[in-house]
């Protein structure tokens, strides 16, 4: 057990907790920093979309994990901005510029959504950010003149300043900074005034209120905020795919945010990151499996002498292959994760640690929910 | 000049009055109670003056400023702050941000340097951080600063929410039933607590409560209510033997 002694109120404000904590992200740092040099292309253009993930994370965090405003319409905002970026790059906009208009027109269509959600609470404010995305997915295919429609839009490899990004590696180091500058300015945030003006509106509006908190504008902050986070998201995504259509941007996709941060664990940043991290390894850790587990079973049943291995390698590869299986396990996760850990996989990895920094003294008590009989107007 | 009064204050709930006419003026540095029996409009009253709901008809003066018409998070601003009756406190945050969450009306920073966490948004923020911590000292609550309010038994929510009240730096407190739930012990210190409020820190108190010991102990005047009209102001002697108040409570 560590124990972190307190002098000074800035150690309450900084980045790290203490030099042992910077240890472990530098570390962690350095780790990623590797990984380009030491897997396949392959591998890390899929680490790649962990990154992208991990903005849409961050984003989608702000707004359902700290302002606890749910929507159900994120992909159209990352839609807006992977098309706004997009188009702005066929117009000839130098890259940063047009990141920029993207990441501008995304958070004032936030803005904009954020309105109802001052009138709106819970599943009310699903249902009309749900109704924001269909819109938009429609107007995605009925604006030609921008959108391309259905015939899709290809997407220009981007370049900044003259260098290319075009290869995966460089791509991936492009990915990296901008996840890590977001995690920064919101990290920022949520050690300020703002930050906490969330927290407090998720927890109790009432009393935020008599605090000096004006729901109105930090409701639409949040909204533009996360608005303006997933437009970044979107122009590095429509780099990533190559070639936008407006079918890439429906619920499903907005589905697959919400689980994100749900299965990452509400309310932490770390849970934003390692949800990205599921979210974007998941479906090809299913295809490796699908490709690789006949072989693998059928070369362990000529070793072991037993054809039933056989048998079930195929079984699986075969399930594996089947259309929606994807979706299943997703679902699957999902309500595991609701049922056994809440917290999602942040809250597993803080009990894992408390483990096993309090090693041969851990309570597996420690972190058993209480049944709380207050009640409040609140809880309704 | 009184620091508050209200004026002829009502409230209608379709057809039921809550609030039917109330009239009365606080002292600065004085202990104001309202009593009454349930569902008399002790609350409503609280929530007409934190600018939750809109008053039918009559005045909110504060410092000689009419504020029946400021928007409700302007209120703390101007030096009104409140505890709440079903505590609301911020259950999935620390206690230190439940306090510090409160110095949101004298933010002075704005959105872009907190996004780049400028070296004036830490200078704020440990300004925001000494004002919290001479309150955490005031009521003791040290040792509960990093626990989460979700974690911490029900008497010191209680303690914590008028710690958040008190960190907005108030000139008028509005307590909410502050000895309720609350065990021998801890309407004691409470007594105490709301003593050194109004003595030490020169904040003027409006409080609503049942206990009247407590009441007894602490108020300088109280306003008893029933079904939304005034019944009686005076000392606490004065109205509780006050004929009307009795009927009140006791029928007849």
């Amino acid at each position: 057990m560590r124990f972190v002694f307190k002098t000074s109120y800035n150690q309450d404000i900084q980045l790290f907790r203490d030099k042992v904590d910077m240890g472990w992200y530098l570390a962690l740092a350095a780790a990623v920093i590797a990984v380009p040099f030491l897997l396949s292309d392959y591998y890390v253009g899929e680490t790649a979309w962990v990154f992208i993930y991990g903005l849409c994370g961050v984003s989608l965090m702000t707004l359902v994990g700290y302002t606890g405003l749910v929507s159900l319409g994120h992909a159209a905002f990352l839609g807006i901005g992977a098309y706004a970026h997009a188009y702005f790059l066929q117009r000839g906009i130098p890259w940063i510029g047009s990141v920029v208009l993207a990441v501008f027109i995304t958070t004032v269509c936030g803005f904009v959504v954020g309105l109802p959600a001052l009138r709106m609470s819970g599943i009310y404010l699903s249902i009309a950010t749900l109704a924001f995305s269909v819109i938009i997915q429609e107007v995605f295919s009925r604006w030609e003149a921008v959108t391309n429609g259905f015939k899709g839009m290809p997407v220009a490899p981007p370049v900044i300043f003259g260098i290319s990004f075009a290869d995966a590696r460089e791509f991936y180091f492009l990915c990296l900074f901008f996840l890590v500058v977001a995690l920064w300015a919101t990290r920022n945030l949520l050690r300020a005034p703002t930050g906490r003006a969330w927290i407090a509106i998720r927890d109790s509006e009432v009393a935020a209120q008599s605090m000096g908190v004006n729901l109105a504008l930090y409701k639409s902050m949040a909204f533009a905020y996360s608005a303006g986070l997933m437009g970044l998201a979107g122009a590095l995504f429509a780099h990533k795919i190559a070639y936008l259509a407006p079918d890439i941007f429906t619920i499903l996709l907005s589905i697959q945010m919400l689980l994100l941060v749900i299965v990452g664990g509400l309310g932490s940043l770390h849970g934003a990151v390692l949800g990205a991290i599921f979210v974007a390894l998941l479906p090809p850790i299913i295809a490796i499996l699908r490709d690789g587990m006949p072989a693998t079973f059928s070369e362990l049943s000529q070793s072991t002498g037993i054809g039933l291995f056989h048998i079930v390698g195929d079984a699986l590869g075969n399930f594996l292959k089947k259309p929606g299986v994807e979706a299943g396990i997703f679902g699957l996760i999902l309500v595991l994760t609701i049922l056994l850990e809440p917290l999602g996989m942040y809250g597993r990895w803080v009990k894992i640690r408390v483990f096993f920094s309090t090693f041969p003294l851990y309570k597996a008590d420690s972190f058993k929910r209480q049944k709380s009989y207050m009640k409040t107007e609140r809880l309704r | 000049m009184s620091l508050f009064a209200a004026e002829q204050i009502a409230i209608n709930f379709g057809g039921i009055k809550a609030v039917d006419g109330v009239t009365f003026s606080i002292e600065k540095g004085e202990v104001f109670t309202i009593i009454g029996p349930n569902g008399a409009g002790k609350t409503t009253i609280f929530n007409l003056m934190s600018r939750i709901y809109d008053p039918t008809a009559g005045r909110l003066m504060f410092e000689g400023k009419d504020i029946t018409h400021v928007p409700p998070h302007r209120i703390a601003g101007l030096g009104i702050a409140r505890t709440f009756q079903n505590i609301e406190l911020f259950e999935h945050a620390t206690l230190l941000q439940n306090l510090l969450l409160a110095r949101h009306a004298h933010k002075k920073s704005d959105f872009l340097s907190e996004l780049l966490f400028l070296p004036s948004v830490r200078r704020l923020e440990i300004e925001h951080r000494e004002a919290v911590e001479k309150v955490i000292d005031f009521l003791d609550l040290q040792q509960y600063r990093d626990s989460f309010i979700v974690n911490l038994p029900y008497g010191v929510r209680k303690v914590t929410e008028l710690a958040r009240a008190l960190c907005t730096n108030p000139k008028l407190l509005l307590l909410d039933e502050p000895s309720s739930g609350l065990n021998v012990e801890e309407t004691e210190d409470m007594a105490f607590w709301i003593q050194d409020i109004k003595n030490l820190l020169g904040i003027t108190v409006l409080m609503v409560e049942h206990d009247m010991t407590l009441v007894s102990a602490v108020s300088d005047r109280v306003l008893a209510l029933n079904y939304g009209r005034p019944l009686a102001t005076g000392t606490p002697r004065e109205v509780q033997s006050h004929p009307e108040v009795m009927r009140a409570y006791l029928g007849g």
